[in-house]
């Protein structure tokens, strides 16, 4: 199917179908019950996933490929998001030309960051990407105010130009649409005391996550893709073996920077409005910190690394004392205390001790990421059929 | 005029002169081999030849043009391939992925962003590599993780994706060092076998003497970066400064 193995197409069509309906998955608990504190099915939330997704697994074809770590990756984000920006501000409110443009710009800014940090590699190497992302980040909040309004960041207005839009109605906002579709826009549906919400939004940038990770399988299991893992595997050997390692390299530093853009470009599609935080270090470790939670160099790992710690900063870190107090309001009163006070550390604000924590689990016993441990736990229970996992899964030469 | 002519090549390490005056020409589709003890400068005159050191002195010459200057993957399209002295393979891909990727060096050229096509759905390509496998007698270890296999078969494996580029020069350092018995004479007869079906011109470094006998047609005697003497293999054995120089001292130590 699409030119895909067996194997692989099960997976696309197993993610697809876990996109599709992520907003009852997602939203498991009866509105107003106690657990739920943890549904994630809402917009804003579900929107994160599948882009925060999008971002790592383009981030996973040059790191988990080429084994070229790059600590800068968020630069291309914010430069997506930027472009994306500037095309609604100056044609239209649609969000195609945005992201369209989010991605041309950003493979263009990662060709010449990556020419030259790729003259490195190892330790310079990030150290390299590092230093470009801080200097957009921080050009972005000085000289290049006009460009990207500096600490105000960007929205749409009024009186942008919009030229391919037709004039506003009185009183309306401009609102970012696909051929004038609203992606702020919801149906909602009660069942019993359950609410699902299905947005627009969400459901186009679910979409444009499925192709990109169709094309990421498509990279992984290409000549180009192998030749990436041969790199990482083996560079001496590669050179000797007739193949200009460069080309390569770049080549996937680009193709992971576009997606960093497109990423970039949905999200101000989703939430209309830009500001330079968005390319701070810290987005960038973001990053490589999904990636190896989900697993390096898998195909799905990536995205539900980028699922795990979006859900932890979003739930996780909403969680309070006084919803501690009510969960364990059924203990002793000191044991309720103390329970609580045990606890309280790793919620709301803390949660990026949970994470750190979860991190360091991962990376001591799970050095395959959350993937390995799928895997194993699937072992378990199918210890007699025989798996095949060859690695270049030869035996099913099927369409 | 040989398809490799090496003049006047020295190299300095620091202090160290590794290679002090190397002259060595290598006729077409003959098989020299390069002896001599450790440290003599054998595995530097090899990186020379492939862009891995640039010499400071003298000229590289493969087929009329020059190699110096160039990348060692422009080298490598030239026609020349190299088997390390410790084994080169990527390790963290199957025995199957090692083979088919100087398959794709060959046929695709140095670079070829090829990403929307199934590689497995490459049959030229899978064809050769496991045409090459079958060779190499490895077929049964198609799937292995190249890394977990012993050393011998690594060097085998090597072997193998240098001779599936069908290179006009296959330079070899110490390809037999860690093999079985019974590898080492397959691997004697594969290259003798390869010698016969097509052109293929082969310079081997080699401290197993039996290995040497049966495949080379000139010897270099090479000791402290210089050249002793050069000759064909009857000759060798008997020479009198090599038995002092080199021989003498393996067949003590062997
Ligand atoms: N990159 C380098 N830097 C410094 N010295 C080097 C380097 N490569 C080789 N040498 C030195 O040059 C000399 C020749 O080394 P070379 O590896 O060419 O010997 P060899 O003939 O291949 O020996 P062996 O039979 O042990 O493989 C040695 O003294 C070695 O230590
Ligand atoms: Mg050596």
């Amino acid at each position: 199917m699409f030119g895909l193995e067996k194997k692989d197409a099960r997976l696309l069509i197993l993610v697809a179908v876990l996109v599709a309906f992520a907003p009852f998955i997602l939203n498991p608990f009866p509105e107003g019950s106690g657990l739920a504190q943890f549904n994630a099915g809402y917009p804003d939330l579900m929107q994160r996933f599948v882009i925060f997704g999008i971002f790592a697994i383009g981030f996973n074809i040059l790191f988990g490929l080429t084994g070229y770590l790059s600590f800068g990756h968020a630069a291309f984000l914010g430069v997506g998001s930027y472009a994306a920006m500037w095309m609604m501000k100056l044609l239209t409110m649609n969000v195609i030309p945005g992201i369209v443009v989010s991605v041309i710009v950003a493979g263009v800014f990662s060709l010449a960051v990556g020419w030259i940090s790729l003259r490195r590699s190892g330790i310079y190497f990030s150290i390299l990407t590092l230093a470009f992302a801080q200097m957009s980040y921080s050009l972005a909040y000085s000289v290049l105010t006009p460009l990207t309004g500096g600490e105000t960041g960007l929205q749409p207005k009024i009186t942008d130009p919009r030229i391919l839009d037709a004039a506003l109605a009185p009183g309306a906002t401009p609102k970012a649409n696909l051929f004038g579709l609203e992606m702020g826009s919801s149906v909602e549906l009660g069942m019993g005391s359950w609410l699902f919400t299905f947005n627009a939004g969400y459901y186009v940038a679910a979409i444009v996550m499925l192709v990109a990770f169709y094309m990421s399988i498509r990279i992984f299991r290409s000549p180009f893709g192998m030749m990436l893992r041969a790199v990482k595997s083996n560079q001496q050997r590669l050179n000797y073996t007739g193949l200009n390692t460069k080309p390569y390299t770049l080549a996937a530093f680009v193709i992971s920077g576009m997606y960093a853009g497109l990423a970039g470009g949905l999200m101000v599609a989703m939430d209309t409005q830009v500001g330079a935080e968005r390319m701070f270090w810290t987005a960038s470790g973001e990053v490589v910190l999904m990636t190896i939670l989900g697993g390096v160099g898998t195909l799905i790992g990536p995205v539900l690394g980028a699922g795990a710690i979006k859900y932890m900063e979003n739930i996780l870190s909403k969680i309070n004392s006084d919803i501690l107090h009510t969960w364990f309001a059924f203990l002793p009163d000191g044991l309720e205390d103390f329970v609580v006070t045990l606890i309280y550390p790793f919620i709301g604000k803390g949660w990026h001790l949970t994470l750190g924590l979860i991190f360091m689990a991962v990376v001591i016993f799970l050095p395959g990421g959350l993937v390995e441990g799928g895997q194993k736990i699937a072992k378990l229970f199918k210890r007699k059929s025989p798996v095949d996992d060859s690695p270049d899964g030869k035996t099913t030469p099927a369409e | 005029m040989g398809i490799l002519e090496v003049k006047n090549v020295g190299k300095r390490f620091g202090g160290l002169q590794a290679l002090g005056d190397v002259n060595l020409s290598i006729a077409e589709n003959s098989v020299h081999a390069i002896i001599g003890p450790n440290g003599a400068g054998k595995s530097t005159l090899l990186n020379c030849l492939v862009g891995k050191l640039i010499p400071d002195t003298g000229s590289v010459m493969f087929d009329g043009q020059s190699v110096l200057g160039r990348k060692p993957y422009e080298i490598n399209q030239m026609g020349i391939s190299r088997v390390f002295q410790t084994p080169e393979i990527f390790g963290d891909l199957s025995v199957m992925e090692n083979m088919m990727i100087p398959c794709f060096a060959k046929r695709d050229g140095s670079f070829k962003p090829n990403v929307f096509i199934n590689m497995l759905k490459d049959r030229e390509i899978v064809e050769r590599a496991e045409h090459m496998l079958e060779e190499m007698n490895m077929s049964d270890k198609r799937h292995m993780h190249a890394a977990s296999m012993s050393r011998g078969d690594k060097r085998r494996l090597e072997i193998g994706m240098c001779l599936s580029q069908e290179p006009r020069l296959l330079l070899l350092d110490e390809p037999t060092a860690g093999m079985a018995r019974a590898d080492t004479n397959n691997t004697i007869d594969l290259l003798k076998q390869i010698k016969e079906e097509r052109n293929i011109t082969i310079a081997i470094i080699e401290h197993d003497m039996h290995v040497v006998f049966s495949l080379a047609e000139r010897i270099t005697v090479l000791a402290q970066g210089t050249p002793l003497v050069e000759d064909t293999p009857d000759n060798i054995k008997g020479h009198p400064k090599v038995r002092e120089a080199y021989l003498g001292e393996t067949q003590e130590a062997a």
